[in-house]
């Protein structure tokens, strides 16, 4: 290879630097705006620095039921998490061998993915309906709705989250030795033992990774929610409607507080996968260490 | 769906059929096959009853009757015929279904346009020129971390930069650059397209850059030594081999764009029409069928345009 960085190195370096500066500078400019003084406005200049307007929010006081929305989404949140690690896992396990109806599955996922998301959450709502009629005609008259956040939600932020928890499982069973579970089984193990002492250990990081992916998509999702949630309103869905409303910092001091739940699992997240490769780094194996 | 193949054969290129986790020889064992259906069961379970059955769901109920508030369940193909209203007697004029078809395509058009050059020098930058495999793992991740944040945040936060009094425009008037704060920085077109890029340009980085870095150094050292100039070897090594990340991406962002409504409605001030918008409106006016049947038409338009962006890909591979 060529000594030393060539031109082109530098000219995309800064091209680069530039692509971030673009993805982080808006949403830094929010953040500091979310601090405005008791008299500011929706631009800069700042007009003093407080924190009134992230006070006024937890107070109730402010523009949404913070409290009732926030509890929903992280609720919402951590169900779809749980759900999609525990599925995307089992379904990576069964996509190791061959099975009938496995390209079936692999194209729903897909499909979902791409699928526009208004399409999606239309036929979920479609679905619902049809159900809530079916109940009233054949059932109970005075049944309300069976649509709701841990209904028609869950199920379309699923039709979200799990497509990249199965695309994350290959990539990791796409670098995994399975010899390690051969011999695992020839010392004797069960496959839930092979699993939960070999395999699961392994990918663990990874499998944190998937939860990262369900969580922070369930936490922010808007399109999918917006025609399957029901009755009750997610935290992104409050601020969306804001988006037309509001002419005081209050939507910026909401856009805050919900990104700093993202920042907080996302730093989580990844130092949990930091501390558990250092782990696997230094216990993981001694191969190559020699004998006694 | 030969597109689809390419995905699978590029997320699972390695998996070994046959060395799964079921052989141990206990006396009550499960088959492999019903350990496959348990383990991938609940998955198939939540994709029928929350994507096929609603799709199937979305094409029955387009061809139901409606009236003000309910959907009456009787065959009819008003759902279509109102919304294409007046396509044929305005004729050559566009009807209403027709001018916001050319709105989302001509704003998918761009949005990929620029979406497909950010990210493909992005992910060359990120594949070919930063060696260590620390700071690839850190700047990839630099750019997937706004991905895992609020989108409609991302949207707002453009707000204080572009609108009337923003850092923008009082930059432009204090410099004398121009005279009056611009107008059609904030709910307009411009904005529209520049939130699109900034939420989804991560949709292109991640195929290509996936692309790139499976491909074989040696290649590249290869083409130098028979005398290749670095322009000959991009256009005709490196672009090639990063075709399907390329077609990855952009069926992504394409998929995205067309049936966005979100931030068509946010950026547009609520004012841009566009495919995904309509069938929002339709639905908040309770005109279920007519909502479905704009669905099943963006879906056939959509499923179109991935058809022909993976024949392109194939048509290229034979040559």
């Amino acid at each position: 290879m060529k000594e030393g960085r060539s031109r082109s190195f530098y000219v995309l370096a800064t091209f680069f630097a530039a692509y971030v500066l673009f993805l982080y500078g808006p949403m830094i400019a929010i953040y500091v705006l979310s601090f405005q003084g008791p008299q500011g406005g929706l631009t800069f200049p700042m007009n003093g620095v407080s924190t009134f307007w992230i006070a006024k929010l937890f107070q109730g006081t402010g523009i949404v039921d913070l409290g009732a929305a926030f509890r929903r989404s992280l609720l919402l949140g951590i169900i779809v998490m749980i759900v999609t690690v525990v599925l995307s896992v089992a379904a990576g396990m069964a996509f190791r061998r061959k099975f009938k109806a496995q390209s079936i599955l692999f194209y729903s996922a897909i499909a979902s993915l791409i699928v526009p998301s208004i399409i999606t959450s239309l036929g979920i709502s479609l679905e619902f309906r049809i159900i809530d009629d079916l109940i009233k005609a054949h059932w109970n008259e005075n049944f309300e709705t069976s649509m709701g956040l841990l209904t028609s939600g869950l199920g379309a932020h699923l039709t979200w989250t799990l497509p990249f928890g199965l695309l994350i499982m290959f990539a990791i069973f796409n670098r995994f030795d399975p010899r390690l579970e051969e011999a695992a089984r020839d010392l004797g193990a069960t496959p839930w033992q092979t699993f939960r002492h070999v395999v699961l250990p392994i990918i663990l990081p990874s499998v944190i990774g998937i939860g990262l992916f369900g969580f922070t998509l369930s936490w922010d999702e808007l399109a999918r929610s917006s025609q399957a949630i029901g009755a009750v309103n997610t935290l992104p869905l409050d601020l969306q409607g804001l988006t037309t409303t509001v002419t005081n910092p209050d939507i910026y001091a909401l856009g805050t507080v919900i990104s700093a739940v993202s920042f907080t699992v996302i730093t989580l997240a990844l130092g949990t996968i930091h501390v558990l490769n250092k782990r696997q780094a230094a216990k993981g194996s001694d191969a190559g260490q020699g004998l006694v | 769906m030969d597109m689809s193949e390419e995905v699978l054969h590029q997320a699972a290129p390695g998996v070994i059929p046959g060395s799964g986790t079921a052989r141990a020889a206990k006396p009550a064992r499960l088959s492999p096959s019903v350990i496959s259906w348990l383990q991938a069961g609940p998955m198939m379970l939540v994709f029928v009853a929350f994507f096929l059955i609603p799709l199937v769901f979305v094409v029955i109920v387009s061809f139901w009757d409606y009236n003000e508030y309910q959907l009456l369940p009787a065959f009819s193909g008003r759902g279509y015929t109102d919304t294409f209203e007046g396509c044929i007697d305005k004729l050559p004029e566009l009807c209403t279904i027709g001018r916001t078809y050319v709105m989302t395509l001509k704003l998918c058009f761009m949005v990929w346009a620029i979406t497909l050059f950010i990210g493909f020098w992005v992910a060359y930058f990120l594949a070919f020129h930063v060696k260590s495999k620390t700071w690839q793992m850190g700047l990839s991740l630099l750019c997937t971390i706004p991905f895992w944040t609020s989108n409609v945040i991302r949207m707002i936060a453009w707000i204080p930069l572009l609108g009337r009094n923003g850092l923008v425009n009082s930059g432009l008037v204090k410099t004398g650059l121009v005279n009056q704060p611009l107008e059609w920085l904030l709910f307009s077109e411009f904005s529209v397209v520049l939130a699109l890029v900034h939420l989804f340009t991560f949709f292109m980085v991640v195929p290509i850059f996936n692309s790139m870095v499976r491909i074989d150094k040696s290649l590249i050292e290869a083409a130098y030594d028979a005398g290749a100039t670095g322009f000959q070897t991009l256009v005709n090594v490196i672009i090639p081999l990063a075709k399907p990340g390329i077609v990855i991406g952009s069926i992504f962002v394409i998929t995205i764009v067309m049936g966005d409504f979100i931030t068509i409605g946010v950026m547009g001030g609520q004012q841009i029409a566009a495919a995904g918008k309509i069938i929002e409106t339709r639905v908040n006016a309770l005109q279920f069928p007519a909502a479905a049947a704009n669905a099943v038409i963006l879906l056939i338009i959509t499923f179109l345009i991935i058809t022909m962006m993976s024949r392109i890909v194939d048509i290229k591979k034979e040559l």
